[in-house]
């Protein structure tokens, strides 16, 4: 599930960057007034454990396929959402900086993605409300369960609108979110059960770790506080995605207008139906999604229909026979400088 | 993710790379991580089609692999194994976009090709970068650079702590596979119930390996905050490396450099 760079627009990755940025300085700061120290080192190995433990493969029973631990509900239960939140953090970008599994621009999505949905949302409002105060082995396989279906489904949700949102893969949306939501179901399934057992091993071989963890957890989880974030969250997303809306058609109009020749329904005569259109026209303050009666906002989209992206491959002769000497130029100058360098190492051991 | 065994060597060798004597490695981390950042920006802003004037940008990962002694081989491996999922997801380009942009007498070529070509040029560009940026700094110099740019504290520590941790982690789970892989018949993946308690054996070893580290950090006057002392200096090199490339980029970005180039030499032929 981790998102590469040449899949991302900078707005998109500017955006989940922001807010994952907003997250980390928050998280730290909860973690720093948390008064157990034992938590430095304990963040450390954990993650540690989760990144070598994701790379052992096991296979799913009843399918013979085989699957790995993601490890983020894991984290949360023994250590609380914000130690969490920075562990995992730390574990996407160890990954993408030394295997390149997800890429430095895409590293904001992805620590959204599989960090702020187990850590903030599946843990506190699922996990720990079924679990309530005396937690059973089918309480623990239920929550953990449910927990990691929801905090996969909603990260395997925001790749989808990520992607989609930068424009630079012609997927539409129904058939990513067909392709993406079913696999992730599977996945999150199995890694609801995974950590299900891992933490009932761990609950029955030592039953006070748990008991401790939980204590240390730094007071109630705040709904308000999580509204508020989603509020910021919607609103950077709505408006610094939304200029990058496309002026073209949507599926349902592309299809209306080859269908019928015009991308709306001409009016059908019936009563019932004009006199529905026309509270509508009255009570819609935003129609079309711009501001009514705004002559040069409707000025600025019929224009902008027509540049917004102008398809000016630049694909002339002369630009292929350019591309074919930038290239050309780029091995060059490569190799010009290792030899440079080579030269100085003699003469410097000389 | 590669598998268990490769692991830790494949980090310590990128991580080592760093230790080779080059130009580049005078420089201070912070340029070489914000030049990169640049850089990315840069290459995900090149529109759908724009293939050709995205190649100049080639220079800054050749240059680098050059200047640091990086063998280009490594880190192609390393793109080409990351690089299913990529494909997987463009792919899809040339199935749904199959409007002829391009056309050669009668080679014609769908936007959905160059799209996707585009797709992996990008891919391979932001990929070999990240790559580039522990090969030349070394993983604690980038850990640094990122503190003085601002970066929490704690978010840092945890980063150079849980890569201390890894090698020691990575190197026992290692060693649970292999035993197990001696002891089970050609299985290549593990049994469930198996993995549960190898992972449940293995977290609590690890929860009681937390606490001895603890009692070692107390031990030698851990009071529960981590000071960074290195300094780091930023000199006229630096800000050279940073403007200059980011000129480049800028202008790379501007101009359709490929096409200037193509005119200027068809130009000078005729």
């Amino acid at each position: 599930m981790h998102m590469a760079d040449a899949l991302l627009s900078p707005a998109v990755g500017g955006t989940m960057w922001a807010v994952t940025a907003g997250l980390t300085i928050y998280s730290a700061r909860k973690v720093k007034q948390d008064l157990d120290e034992r938590k430095v080192p304990l963040m450390a190995v954990l993650g540690a454990f989760v990144f070598a433990a994701q790379m052992i493969n096991f296979t799913i029973p009843a399918t013979g396929s085989s699957g790995h631990l993601g490890g983020g509900m894991i984290l949360a239960i023994l250590l609380g959402p914000h130690a969490a939140f920075l562990t995992m953090a730390s574990i996407l970008t160890i990954q993408s900086l030394f295997f390149a599994d997800g890429g430095l621009l895409a590293l904001g999505c992805n620590i959204f993605n599989m960090g702020f949905f187990p850590c903030f949302i599946a843990y506190p409002f699922i996990y720990k409300k079924i679990i309530g105060n005396n937690p059973t082995n089918a309480r623990i396989g239920t929550a953990a369960t449910l927990a990691g279906v929801i905090a996969l489904q909603l990260g395997a949700f925001f790749v989808v609108l990520e992607t989609i949102s930068s424009g630079i893969s012609e997927l539409p949306f129904s058939t990513f979110v067909l392709l993406m939501q079913p696999i992730h179901l599977a996945i999150g399934i199995v890694e609801g059960i995974v950590t299900a057992a891992v933490v009932t091993f761990v609950w029955k071989a030592r039953p006070e770790i748990l008991e401790m963890t939980e204590k240390h957890l730094a007071g109630e989880f705040s709904m308000k506080n999580v509204l508020a974030g989603l509020v910021i969250i919607a609103v950077l997303t709505g408006g610094m995605l939304s200029w990058f809306a496309s002026a073209y058609p949507d599926g349902l109009e592309w299809a209306m207008f080859r269908t019928a020749g015009s991308e709306e329904l001409a009016d059908s005569g019936y009563k019932a139906h004009s006199a529905l259109a026309g509270i509508q026209e009255k009570t819609a303050f935003m129609p079309d999604y711009t501001f009514k009666d705004n002559p040069s906002a409707i000025a600025e989209v019929a224009v902008d229909e027509e540049s917004w992206p102008a398809v000016n491959t630049g694909t002339s002769t002369a630009g292929i026979i350019g591309g074919a000497l930038t290239l050309l130029l780029a091995g060059l100058i490569g190799f010009a400088l290792k030899w440079i360098g080579r030269n100085r190492e003699i003469s410097a051991g000389a | 993710m590669p598998k268990v065994e490769k692991t830790l060597g494949s980090m310590a060798a990128l991580d080592d790379l760093a230790l080779n004597e080059t130009t580049l490695r005078s420089l201070d981390p912070r340029s070489k991580l914000i030049t990169s950042l640049v850089f990315i920006v840069a290459v995900t802003s090149f529109g759908k089609y724009d293939l050709l004037s995205l190649l100049p940008l080639v220079i800054y990962p050749v240059s680098l692999i050059a200047l640091g002694n990086i063998p280009a081989w490594e880190i192609t491996k390393k793109i080409l194994y990351v690089s299913p999922f990529a494909v997987f997801i463009g792919i899809f380009n040339p199935v749904f976009d199959r409007e002829i942009i391009v056309q050669f007498g009668s080679f014609a070529i769908p936007g959905g090709w160059i799209s996707f070509t585009v797709i992996m040029v990008k891919f391979a560009l932001t990929v070999s970068v990240a790559l580039i940026l522990v090969a030349t700094s070394g993983f604690d110099s980038v850990c640094l650079a990122l503190a003085k740019l601002k970066v929490p504290q704690i978010f840092v520590v945890q980063l150079m702590f849980i890569y201390r941790y890894i090698f020691v982690m990575v190197d026992e789970a290692s060693r649970m596979v292999r035993a197990h892989k001696l002891r089970s018949f050609r299985r290549s993946s593990i049994d469930f119930r198996i993995f549960v308690s190898m992972i449940g054996q293995l977290l609590l070893r690890t929860l009681d390996r937390a606490q001895r580290i603890h009692a070692a950090m107390i031990s030698r006057g851990f009071t529960g905050e981590i000071r960074l002392t290195r300094e780091l200096k930023a000199g006229l090199i630096d800000w050279i490396f940073v403007l200059g490339w980011s000129v480049f980029f800028i202008l790379v970005r501007i101009y359709n450099i490929p096409e200037l180039l193509g005119l200027l030499v068809m130009g000078g032929l005729t």
